[in-house]
């Protein structure tokens, strides 16, 4: 019994469900309001009335540029939850190992070098 | 007897699907992405602890460039969004698209890496080496591997460029395309923290 084989075009059906990504335009969009908030770092950086507000400030304009970037260029916002759910342990686990790092410096006296 | 297969089926295939459905390949490039975080925040840390610690200048104030650094910054941005659109590039399957923006992400990368070694090259000028105070020792090694990992990037984008060139990177192959972008996104990411916590907040 001979056995033909045919090329079909098409994507496989474990790949169909999760290739929903946007289009160039789109991500044109993103491109430029990553260059605006990087812009908008920089002046905030070198506006003296801001004081005490610049740390937050920064912070926020910094977490969104990450998010952007993550959910739209890494495409966790188009793709398999799976994927959001390793990425979000590993920056769990480091956003927790920093922050109690600096905790133990800068609140407990005795772990200072 | 007939057989119908799908090219891409026979390169998912190549892949490995998981249980999930989804290619082994990109779970465990996740993962390993989940693991650099770590890494990355092992060296944010050691940085944000020791930076205050010197007795001897340049202290970060001194010697940090923000101008500078700002541009290197919308550099690698903008080799995100050139990485993102060849990818696409690829998916779509328009070879043209695909090697140009390729080449444009593997520029934007040795771009910034110049930007870097200029940076390094002025600051041991200036008197700032990674012996010479805690933020020395701190800013280098977190900044050079950070730099390492781009250097990475660019040749493993290099050999993708070298496949597309010679048609050997077609749409059905665009998930290696895929995990190389998932690896330069995570670089770039890595240095919005950088760039925030070690240039900005200072």
């Amino acid at each position: 019994m001979a056995i033909r084989v045919v090329q079909r075009s098409g994507p496989p059906p474990a790949q169909e469900k999760h290739e929903k990504h946007a289009s160039v335009g789109f991500y044109w969009m993103i491109g430029i309001i990553l260059a605006v908030i990087t812009g908008m770092e920089v002046a905030i950086f070198y506006i003296p009335a801001i004081g005490a507000a610049l740390i937050p400030i920064l912070l926020v304009l910094s977490a969104a540029k990450f998010m952007i970037v993550v959910m739209f260029f890494m495409h966790l916002k188009f793709d398999s939850r799976i994927f959001t759910a390793v990425f979000m342990a590993g920056i769990t686990l480091a956003v927790f190992m920093v922050t109690a790092l600096i905790v133990l410096y800068y609140w407990i006296p005795s772990t200072r070098v | 007897m007939t057989i119908h297969v799908s090219a891409a089926s026979q390169a998912a295939h190549e892949h490995h699907h998981t249980a999930t459905g989804l290619p082994s390949w990109k779970v465990g490039f996740w993962t390993f992405i989940a693991s650099e975080c770590l890494f990355f925040g092992t060296l944010i840390s050691t940085y944000m602890v020791y930076k205050s610690s010197s007795v001897q200048g340049p202290f970060p104030d001194e010697i940090l460039n923000i101008p500078l650094t700002s541009i290197s910054t919308f550099v690698l941005l903008m080799s995100s969004l050139a990485m993102v659109l060849a990818l696409d590039g690829v998916q779509r399957g328009r070879r043209g698209l695909t090697i140009g923006w390729l080449a444009a992400v593997i520029v934007l990368g040795a771009v910034f890496l110049g930007f870097q070694v200029y940076e390094f090259t002025h600051f041991v000028g200036e008197g700032l080496t990674i012996q010479r105070n805690v933020f020395g020792s701190a800013f280098f090694v977190l900044t050079g591997f950070h730099g390492a990992h781009v250097t990475g990037g660019v040749i493993w984008l290099t050999t993708l460029l070298i496949l597309a060139i010679r048609g050997k990177l077609p749409p059905e192959r665009a998930l290696a395309v895929e995990i190389a972008g998932l690896y330069w996104h995570f670089v770039d990411i890595v240095w919005i923290v950088i760039f925030t916590l070690i240039y900005l907040i200072q």
